[in-house]
């Protein structure tokens, strides 16, 4: 693992916004962290960082406790929270070259960054004329200088168009494949996340909501078979008259649990009998942007 | 240490573009090339006037003014001004979670307050005997060449340095926690205004309150030599005033470590 946590607490005030979390980051994964606005996200990357101090909990990253060994493991992070924090009257790359002089890294990673992040070209622009897309794969590149091990993102799309959400999400794929680095990313938009994730923590209220792989989460998520039907009301009067419970119904389609394929070809005989006529038959997964409402709700 | 060295450095490389590292090259530069002017222009007035009398005029244009005013609000704005660097960008928290240690990030961006300080004072000095020496030669008639107190202006800016040192740390304390300019520009100014009161009118316990240094520095450089006229520019660096301004500074720095460990970062 590459982050754990036990009981981490964190109360602002008379709020307490982290409810004994514990975290399970393994190494070589892509980590989504998820959870609504204001569900406790920042501040616990803010306390993974070591800028809040836990009111309870233990913190281990690369098995090391963070009391004790912050420098040895802040050395392999490399970190973006909120926007990025960028000196504006400072150019991309004076910006880089100073992190870099903190960081003892080489000129050279400098420019091997500002490539990496395509921004080259606008190296010279002072960072206060950046847009803000740029300003944010400035962010990434700073985040990136020091190599690290493990990268810890805050919402680093935010504010992204399309080419760069798909840009950044290619780039930390590669990361983790092909340079075997370990990714925490928080969002508030699951499809971002499911598109890369290799795992998932769900948060709200500063309590973890489910934990596991997205295997596991799809799991949870039981199937569906969705009938489109001429007449959807009729079909479904028709089918819980016998016995087939059906959970949603549109003017274009309804939804049964599913269960086999068996059951499949009964409904759909079953329909066709009674004069249903019936356009399309299928399973569908429920999709996760809804378990994750569910989830996020239930709470 | 290493943290501490790479810190200052990035302070520099930071601060390199801003008005507040070019306040303290331009600010003695200013003042040094209009009295410059002014003793150019003026120069038929002072032709009389012994070469002593000539430094002391010239050197205490400046001085009458530094320690009242330009000083304590060149503080002010100096002590923001490092601090603002970090408030207007956000990085506080970046600066916080470097791979070196909190104090080295901390004592690196005090340390830096203080050198810049320490720089604009020394141009003083560097930029008053300069332009002194340079009115003795496009104006001959001015005998700036004939006396000499390089030394005595060193330790009176010296001793104003020294007696900075208390308000910087208050200051900088202060910038370092409220990110606009108002709140310590104005608590700044109130304290400067009864710093001057205090001193100028000899209240007999404003050796003990920082914002009176400057101005206590001043009136108490000259050494009491009882009417020895050869002595008369004796100066008294280390008086009362000047170990009560580097103790504060010493215990508002070692308070604002332990403050900044335990606040949390927004």
């Amino acid at each position: 693992m590459v982050i754990t946590t036990e009981g981490l607490s964190f109360t602002f005030g008379k709020q307490q916004v982290v409810k004994s979390l514990a975290l399970q980051v393994p190494e070589g994964s892509i980590y989504g962290f998820l959870g609504p606005n204001g569900a406790g996200k920042t501040t616990t990357i803010k306390l993974l960082l070591n800028l809040l101090k836990p009111d309870a909990g233990n913190i281990h990253i690369f098995e090391q406790d963070i009391k004790t060994s912050r420098i040895s493991i802040l050395s392999q992070i490399g970190s973006l929270i909120e926007q990025p924090a960028l000196y504006q009257h400072l150019t991309g790359r004076e910006n880089l070259l100073n992190r870099a002089l903190l960081l003892q890294a080489p000129a050279q990673r400098v420019e091997d960054m500002l490539d990496l992040v395509q921004l080259t070209a606008a190296a010279n622009k002072k960072a206060g004329q950046y847009s803000l897309g740029m300003k944010q794969r400035l962010g990434i590149a700073l985040a990136l200088l020091a190599d690290p091990k493990l990268l810890i993102l805050d919402e680093p799309t935010n504010g992204l168009d399309p080419n760069g959400i798909i840009e950044i999400r290619e780039l930390l794929k590669k990361l983790v494949s092909k340079h075997g680095k370990t990714v925490f990313i928080s969002s508030h938009l699951l499809g971002e996340i499911e598109r890369m994730a290799t795992h998932v923590g769900i948060i709200n209220n500063g309590v973890m909501l489910f934990q596991g792989s997205i295997a596991d989460l799809q799991a949870i998520s039981k199937p569906l078979v969705r009938v489109d039907a001429e007449n959807t009301v009729d079909a479904a009067n028709l089918l819980t008259r016998h016995h087939i419970n059906v959970t949603e119904v549109t003017d274009e389609h309804l939804l049964v649990p599913y269960i086999s394929k068996q059951q499949m070809g009964e409904i759909n005989a079953l329909l066709n009998k009674n004069g249903q006529m019936v356009y399309s038959i299928s399973k569908q997964q429920k999709d996760l942007e809804k378990l994750f409402l569910d989830i996020t709700q239930r709470a | 240490m290493k943290g501490f060295i790479l810190s200052f450095r990035s302070e520099f490389y930071k601060s390199r573009k801003t008005l507040g590292f070019w306040a303290s090259v331009m600010l003695p530069l200013f003042i040094g090339v209009l009295l410059f002017v002014g003793f150019y222009t003026k120069s038929e007035k002072l032709v009389s006037m012994p070469p002593m009398m000539l430094w002391l005029q010239f050197a205490g244009a400046i001085l009458g003014i530094m320690g009242s005013l330009v000083l304590p609000m060149y503080i002010i704005f100096i002590a923001y001004s490092v601090n603002s660097i970090e408030h207007r960008a956000d990085t506080w928290k970046t600066l916080f979670n470097l791979p070196i240690p909190r104090w080295s990030v901390y004592a690196a961006k005090f340390f830096y307050a203080v050198f810049l300080v320490f720089v604009c004072l020394a141009l003083f000095v560097l930029f008053t005997i300069g332009f002194g020496n340079l009115l003795s030669i496009v104006k001959p008639e001015l005998r700036f060449d004939d006396f000499h107190m390089e030394k005595e202006l060193a330790q009176i800016y010296f001793k104003l340095f020294l007696s900075s040192l208390g308000i910087l740390s208050i200051q900088f304390l202060l910038s370092l926690f409220w990110a606009d300019f108002l709140k310590p520009m104005g608590i700044g100014f109130i304290c400067t205004i009864a710093g001057v009161v205090a001193a100028s009118k000899g209240w007999e316990y404003s050796y003990l309150f920082p914002y009176a240094h400057p101005m206590a520095a001043i009136s108490s450089m000259l050494k009491n030599n009882h009417g020895d006229p050869s002595n008369r520019l004796q100066i008294d660096v280390f008086t009362k005033d000047v170990f009560v301004s580097m103790a504060i500074a010493v215990v508002v720095f070692v308070a604002g470590y332990f403050i900044v460990q335990r606040k949390s970062v927004k």
